[in-house]
């Protein structure tokens, strides 16, 4: 589904990541852990197109089209979806009328019909119900004034509207309480399927407590480490990255 | 709009920003920029008191309104074009442009079915709502919109004339008002902007070709929006509207002006004059939509608009509330003020300006307490994008007898790419100590965090871009009648094409 081979990024001529290759299947989830500084949220940033990063080397297939040489809203619109670490504030735009517009763009590309307000309707109800958000909180303008908290609820809640193929999700678990926590591993749970894939950016073990990923990668310094099962992420937490990354 | 987007929250004025978007991405070039082929009758080119005979003459006015503009035009001749705003106007020959032109055929017309098809085919190719009436008219509660339709100088078609007045009101073109109720017209045209007021104003004294006369009775609310759709068409006519709208005491009118303009290789002159008067406990909303051509990226070409516009709001809690969204012009120079007199009337400004590529904007509003208790606020919006200019002007006096006035203004500039410039040139005087005033300003750009957000979502940059600018402005664009904001939405869409990226 996400084939990531040899991907050299550069920043300012500081080089950030310095060959990565990672596959990710369909029906499968991979968590991609490391310490700070490791490349993790460079990875997820060139993977959805921002600029400011140099692609030195390497390539990206997704779904099997040439990733990188797509435009932000095309990768979108082709089903990769980004949950932001830090959620950007719009003022004045209201987090439906986002959500709505920016459903109907990516419709658009696709060559599919523009939602109706009734069917876009039920769809934010059903999900706002299953994640437990208030729906006068999705007409507030989208994350203004959000706790951390509710914004990565309305990342989570984003995603399940766009229903995405792919979600590339950058520690949406940081800043959470453990309800929090609980209901944004419920909603990857729910996502999770056969045509699906996931890549799961994260710090810590315990989101891999919700949600249990088919494979676990480290990087560090701009590099794959090391890579296994669940039983990786364990060994990180009780020996930490330093032992890995020497 | 659905039920069910109401419900999900999605307000009116919002929902439309898809459409915003969609705009953007359909149009290349200026959309309007197309003439259409009605025979013209001319005054001759160039500006002597003969011409202003031939304009009188040609609309049959009496004595009294000649020797007005006469007097107005010896004034004139004495004055100098203003040069402290923050614009670089190219010299202006007065003497080569028409000051009249009208259509030949101007038949008294029974419905809009017996309008020239040529300008009805241009309005209908402007989208001018004519037809929306029919589609308003088929939503349950919707509003009914009157739209006196100048079609360059004269005023071709007027509608629901006779549902106004059965409520009393009087709707008319001024050169119909100046005929059948000469004596409101003389006893007003003036009295809010003095022939000598200013250069551009004491212009329009003495050549207005044409504009609007609303007359609302004393305790009648106007039963549907009043609208007027302005649209320059002959080239090298300089375009002097003049409108006057007086609210007796008690009643209430909103009035909604938009327009949009062919394209033209050469300037045209736009010199408007509004005044509004509005009476004790009367309430007067004014609505502007303006989208005169701007020129193109070079800067060549465009409408020059210099504008006029003031209220007195001269009884007691008498509210005055000017709202504009400018896209167009390649120079704009307009500052739509209250005079608020009356002991707690309340003036408001909402604005918002848009320039881009090579426009310029020198706009913004003036608030003169007099009264006791007045209250005023402003909010503006500025954006500017390509190497345009855009500058907000703005006064706040507060006289010696306004005890406990108060003002607000905010004045937000938005900035899009680094060749573009905003300015906030506040006047604030205060001759009483019992005042509150308050200024807020700020300046931001719209960040790459936010594209990249709305992008990585699925909108293209554009698309992208015209939704955060719509954000910026929801305060302005809340103010607008719904008809109104659907258009101003898509022109805030249409007029930052190409400023990205």
């Amino acid at each position: 589904m996400l084939d990531i081979r040899d991907l050299h990024v550069r920043v300012e001529d500081r080089p950030i990541l310095e060959g990565v290759t990672l596959s990710v299947g369909a029906g499968e989830v991979h968590a991609l852990m490391g310490p700070n500084g490791a490349g993790k949220s460079t990875l997820a940033h060139v993977l959805a197109g921002r600029e400011g990063f140099e692609v030195t080397a390497g390539s990206v297939t997704f779904l099997g089209q040439d990733l990188l040489a797509m435009e932000p809203h095309a990768r979108a619109a082709a089903g990769l979806f980004l949950g932001f670490q830090y959620p950007v504030e719009i003022p004045g735009v209201s987090n439906l009328l986002f959500l709505r517009t920016a459903l109907n763009a990516q419709r658009r590309q696709r060559g599919e019909p523009e939602i109706s307000g009734a069917e876009f309707l039920r769809r934010v109800r059903a999900e706002a119900e299953v994640l437990g958000l208030d729906m006068e909180m999705l007409k507030r303008p989208v994350n203004v004034g959000f706790s951390g908290g509710e914004k990565k609820r309305n990342e989570a809640f984003q995603m399940g509207i766009l229903a995405p193929r792919f979600a590339l999700l950058d520690e949406t678990d940081s800043g959470l309480d453990i309800d929090a926590l609980k209901v944004v591993a419920d909603g990857i749970n729910r996502f999770r399927g056969p045509d699906r894939g996931v890549l799961l950016i994260t710090h810590y073990q315990r989101l891999l407590d919700h949600v249990r990923p088919d494979a676990v990668h480290v990087m560090a310094a701009g590099r794959i480490v090391a890579s296994g099962g669940p039983e990786l992420a364990r060994r990180l937490e009780a020996e930490g990255y330093g032992a890995l990354a020497a | 709009m659905s039920r069910a987007a109401e419900e999900a929250g999605v307000r009116a004025p919002e929902v439309r920003n898809a459409e915003a978007a969609a705009a953007v991405a359909e149009l290349g070039t200026y959309k309007w920029g197309f003439t259409s082929d009605v025979e013209q009758e001319f005054a001759p080119k160039g500006l002597t008191e003969e011409t202003i005979r031939f304009i009188s003459a040609k609309k049959n006015e009496p004595e009294w309104m000649l020797e007005w503009r006469l007097s107005a035009f010896r004034i004139w001749q004495t004055m100098t074009q203003p040069a402290w705003a923050r614009l670089s106007i190219p010299p202006i020959d007065y003497q080569d442009a028409h000051y009249y032109a009208a259509p030949k055929k101007r038949p008294q017309l029974a419905s809009l079915d017996e309008l020239d098809p040529e300008i009805r085919r241009t309005y209908e190719r402007l989208g001018i709502p004519i037809e929306e009436q029919k589609v308003l008219a088929n939503v349950a509660g919707a509003r009914k919109v009157a739209v006196d339709a100048v079609f360059d100088s004269v005023s071709v078609a007027t509608t629901f004339r006779e549902e106004l007045r059965r409520a009393g009101v009087i709707f008319l073109s001024i050169s119909e008002a100046i005929r059948e109720f000469p004596e409101l017209v003389r006893r007003h045209l003036g009295s809010v902007v003095p022939v000598r007021d200013n250069f551009f104003a004491c212009l329009n004294s003495a050549v207005f070709s044409d504009g609007t006369f609303v007359y609302v009775p004393k305790g009648v609310r106007c039963p549907m929006e009043l609208s007027t759709y302005f649209r320059i068409n002959a080239e090298n006519t300089g375009q002097f509207e003049r409108t006057l709208i007086i609210a007796d005491a008690g009643s209430y009118v909103s009035y909604l002006e938009g327009c949009t303009a062919p394209m033209r290789d050469e300037h045209q002159l736009h010199a408007a004059v509004v005044e509004l008067i509005a009476e004790t406990d009367a309430e007067i909303k004014y609505s502007t939509v303006q989208n005169w051509y701007p020129g193109d990226a070079e800067g060549r070409g465009g409408i020059f608009n210099f504008v006029t516009k003031r209220a007195l709001c001269r009884g007691a809690r008498s509210k005055v509330s000017w709202t504009q969204v400018e896209t167009g012009s390649a120079i704009t120079w307009k500052y739509p003020s209250c005079v608020l007199a009356g002991a707690d009337s309340v003036g408001e400004f909402y604005s918002v300006a848009v320039t881009n590529n090579c426009q310029q904007a020198d706009t913004g509003t003036k608030m003169i307490h007099l009264g006791p208790r007045t209250r005023s606020r402003i909010i503006s919006k500025g954006i500017s994008a390509g190497r345009s200019s855009n500058c907000y002007r703005g006064l706040v006096r507060i006289g010696p007898s306004a005890d406990g006035a108060r003002n607000f203004t905010q004045c937000d500039s938005l900035l899009l790419g680094d060749r573009c410039s905003a300015h906030t040139i506040p006047y604030i005087e205060v001759k009483t100590p019992s005042a509150q005033v308050e200024h807020e300003a700020t300046t931001s750009r719209v960040s790459e965090d936010q594209t990249f957000y709305a992008m990585q979502r699925g909108l293209p940059e554009e698309e992208a871009v015209a939704l955060i600018v719509n954000g910026f402005c929801r305060e302005v664009l809340q103010t607008l009648p719904m008809e109104f904001a659907v258009e101003a939405q898509k022109l805030l869409g249409l007029s930052l094409e190409g400023s990205v990226g």
